[in-house]
């Protein structure tokens, strides 16, 4: 298997943008872990970032603005044989999207979640996102009147059981998150740091470069109060890596008497249960 | 024989309706019960009614026979409709002075059984010694449903109940025939479940959770995924994940949820996600009456969501219909690959009839389902443009294709596009599909003179009242027909042109206060109604009502019930 199968084609993204870097790496993921197109399923709501599915060579469903978890989530519930993995953006995941991102948190269905995390909203040329820096910290054009929503901190206070960020300019540090959080089984969050080159003149790459450090060797994974403490830690030094994972049932794990090795939609229900069921309103 | 319980929210009116029901059923009855509930937990008036005869019955009528009042309020409420000779069953300790009374000691043979709570089933013993009818069958039905705890006192009380009284009923045991009481909500459940539903999610709302919780109930038995979703955009968004995953995918929900998910409904339109959105239909706009009913959202329902593309809308008429046509909308929606909306409404889901036996079979087989085309491997196109507008569908890792569905206008791989040409072709080849709806269109069932003279037509829970007071009204010489209305977008013309011509006047009957199937037969057809009997007060159209508004267009004006 090589990358070509998960080719990329044309796309619609602006010369330059970090989401280059990001589905070069996912593709690359994908196919080092030996994944066959026909097996991943790409889900995405609506922005740039929510293009990616379209240039990936893999099975696509691209969605409504906001709305990319719920079918996730529901196309995972009915086939667990399905990677599932949703590509889209901050105002996807956090603004339009954002009481899917609290309740799909505790539903811990077994997918992985790439938020392309660059701080405004693109597509739409240059509106503040929920994730804007603050203006009290760096005035701009699109920086937040309101207070930023902390998604990492929202995530582990909802309990989420695998929250972690990268930098779609660190390619080999995102790859190696980007592995983990598939491998991770239920909710994986990875808040994908990416510059907007075209409207984001603030959170540059090289700002990005310059603000973030990667979590030092010996970072506990399983300490909670540590993970909340470091989620909070945001503008001179922002962390990257695993911030957070911990083993707790998954959805289908939480069923027992619903779900087995056999998905739902392989499931056949024979004509007995319902002469049975309705036996009990003669 | 029409009777009706009245009491606070809290009162058990509810469990022992039930259980009458289930105790007629037995002895051989037909009946029609409804269930009027305000929105709230404790307090308030609340009351069962309960219409049996020896013939089938699907409609409720005013006039009481029998009144039980828990408390003065309902006696307050529906003293009114109490016929003359009809008979008045209370406590003593509420003071009713009123020549129909007959008063039993309820609370005292209530606490003298046991529990204060066993005052429904007092009312039971009563009413089997009243009607004449066998107390063993009572006994049956109580050792059928109660535990094992709260059986003894329950048994004590129903003989209680029946020693408290003299019979005043002949009542001739009915003859015997095998039949099935459901709710609307019931059948509807067990219609999903034969047309093959394997994924429910929905947002509780009032009256459609009694979906959500037949299914969460039954979903181990019938593989089903049962998702309480967060919100109704959820629901929806996930039933169409689900849909795209290859299952078969129902939400369901009341006109409010709805409005969230109409979104969710144009996407379902574009991509070709089969998926039957339920909506059980009350009172709006916003919040409205929570617990009561209407017919208001048909036109909603035909034409919600921006932009333009095939539907289906199918309603339930009555608790056999509500089980055929939600197994046909869960099947229609696969064979086209479309939203299917299926109307019903408080009055429908939450009343109990006793119908013939259903049939899983015949459900599951109510629509002629797609030849099966072969696979062909890597060389897929989700979006493949066909004559009929059907492309084939592939499931997402059962296939050595990749599959791509697409909220955007795309391409026949299922890419985005906003190539002029390829979207005039798949706006094209969505909207094809609508020939195919045509043909799987079922007619409205008709009623009455073969050359009507007035012609009425409704739709929904309204229609088995319309069929009743046709049939009287047929009885009386006068000549008169009605066109009932189950599927209704698109619209059935045929028999519409078959009886319209021969009418002098046409009178739409429904629940609302625009006139809704009226507006919609003229902008299919052109043809106009007469007038319309109209009702919007959240309460159901009776037999009786229909009947004074009839009189009020000067048809019948010498009939009464």
């Amino acid at each position: 298997m090589t990358d070509a199968a998960f080719y990329s084609t044309e796309t619609a993204w602006c010369p330059g943008c970090g989401n280059f870097d990001i589905i070069q790496t996912l593709t690359k993921v994908l196919t080092d872990m030996h994944f066959a197109p026909n097996q991943v399923l790409l889900v995405g709501g609506i922005g740039q970032a929510a293009k990616l599915n379209q240039y990936v060579n893999a099975n696509g469903f691209s969605g409504l603005h906001g709305r990319s978890l719920p079918a996730a989530v529901a196309a995972k519930m009915v086939n667990q044989a399905l990677t599932v993995i949703v590509n889209t953006g901050d105002g996807d995941s956090y603004g339009e999207g954002g009481n899917h991102f609290l309740h799909n948190i505790r539903r811990n269905v077994d997918i992985t979640h790439f938020v392309h995390d660059n701080q405004i909203y693109g597509l739409t040329k240059g509106q503040t996102s929920p994730t804007s820096d603050s203006c009290g910290d760096s005035p701009h054009g699109a920086c937040n009147l309101s207070r930023p929503f902390n998604p990492l901190l929202v995530a582990l206070a909802a309990g989420a059981t695998f929250v972690a960020r990268t930098f779609s300019g660190h390619k080999e540090h995102m790859a190696s998150v980007m592995r983990a959080a598939i491998m991770h089984q239920g909710y994986a969050l990875v808040d994908i740091l990416q510059p907007c080159i075209s409207f984001n003149k603030v959170n540059t790459f090289a700002y990005y470069k310059q603000h973030t450090y990667e979590l030092e060797a010996g970072y506990d994974t399983g300490n909670l109060e540590a993970a909340l403490l470091r989620s909070m830690e945001y503008g001179p030094k922002i962390p990257l890596g695993i911030l957070y994972q911990v083993t707790r049932p998954t959805y289908h794990q939480q069923r027992p008497a619903i779900f087995d090795e056999t998905p739902i939609i392989d499931k056949r229900v024979s004509t007995e249960p319902l002469e049975t069921l309705m036996a009990r309103f003669r | 024989m029409n009777l009706c319980i009245g009491g606070a929210a809290g009162d058990g009116i509810e469990t022992m309706a039930g259980l009458f029901e289930k105790i007629l059923q037995r002895t051989g009855f037909h009946l029609f019960s409804t269930r009027d509930f305000m929105s709230r937990i404790r307090g308030g008036h609340n009351f069962a009614q309960i219409r049996f005869e020896t013939e089938p019955i699907s409609a409720h009528i005013k006039a009481l026979d029998i009144l039980i009042a828990y408390d003065s309020r309902s006696y307050d409420e529906h003293q009114q409709r109490l016929k003359p000779d009809g008979l008045l069953l209370c406590d003593p300790q509420l003071g009713i002075e009123d020549p129909r009374t007959l008063a039993i000691p309820l609370k005292t043979l209530a606490k003298e059984s046991g529990n204060a709570r066993t005052i429904g089933v007092v009312c039971i013993g009563a009413l089997m010694k009243l009607l004449g009818l066998p107390l063993t069958t009572a006994e049956t039905i109580l050792r059928e449903t109660l535990s094992p705890s709260i059986l003894d006192m329950n048994l004590v009380a129903v003989h209680k109940g029946y020693e408290s009284t003299v019979q005043k009923q002949p009542f001739a045991p009915a003859h015997h025939t095998e039949s099935m009481l459901v709710t609307g909500a019931e059948a509807m459940a067990m219609g999903a479940l034969a047309g093959g539903l394997q994924f429910y999610s929905a947002y509780p709302m009032s009256p459609a959770t009694t979906l959500l919780t037949f299914f969460s109930a039954h979903a181990q038995a019938f593989h089903l995924v049962v998702e309480q979703a967060e919100d109704e955009i959820a629901a929806i968004n996930m039933a169409l994940g689900a849909s795209y995953a290859g299952a078969q995918a129902m939400v369901g929900t009341s006109g409010g949820g709805f409005s969230l998910m109409v979104e969710g409904l144009g996407f379902a339109g574009i991509a070709e996600l089969p998926v039957v959105i339920a909506d059980i239909q009350r009172p709006g706009p916003a919040t409205g009456l929570p617990t009561r009913t209407e017919q208001s959202d048909l036109l909603f329902m035909c034409f919600a969501s921006q932009g333009e593309f095939p539907r289906m809308v199918l309603t339930a008429r009555n608790h056999v219909d509500a089980f055929y046509q939600t197994a046909r909308a869960l099947l229609l929606a696969k064979k086209y690959q479309i939203p299917v909306l299926l109307l019903s409404d408080q009055y429908l889901a939450d009343s109990a009839a006793t119908i013939p036996s259903l049939d899983p079979q015949k459900a599951a087989q109510s629509v002629q389902p797609l030849p099966e085309q072969p696979d062909i491997g890597a060389v897929y196109q989700r979006y493949t443009l066909t004559p009929s507008g059907i492309s084939p569908m592939r499931i997402p890792g059962k296939t050595e294709a990749i599959v791509r569905i697409d909220s955007d206008e795309h391409t026949q791989e299922g890419t985005i596009t906003e190539d002029a040409t390829v979207r005039k072709q798949m706006v094209d080849k969505r909207n094809r599909k609508l020939a195919g709806l045509e043909a799987e269109l079922i007619e409205p069932a008709y009623t009455g003179a073969d050359e009507p003279e007035v012609l009425l037509v409704g739709f929904g829970s309204t229609s088995a009242a319309i069929a009743e007071i046709v049939a009287l009204l047929n009885q009386r010489g006068v000549s008169i027909g009605a066109l009932a209305f189950g599927d209704l977008y698109p619209l059935p013309r045929k028999q519409l042109s078959h009886y319209w011509p021969l009418a002098k006047a046409v009178y739409s009957v429904e629940q609302n206060a625009t006139a809704q199937l009226s507006k919609l037969i003229r902008m299919e057809t052109g043809l106009h109604c007469t007038d319309s009997l109209l009702k919007y007060d959240g309460r159901q159209l009776s037999v009786d009502d229909i009947l004074d508004g009839l009189k009020a267009f000067g048809i019948g004006k010498e009939v009464s019930l």
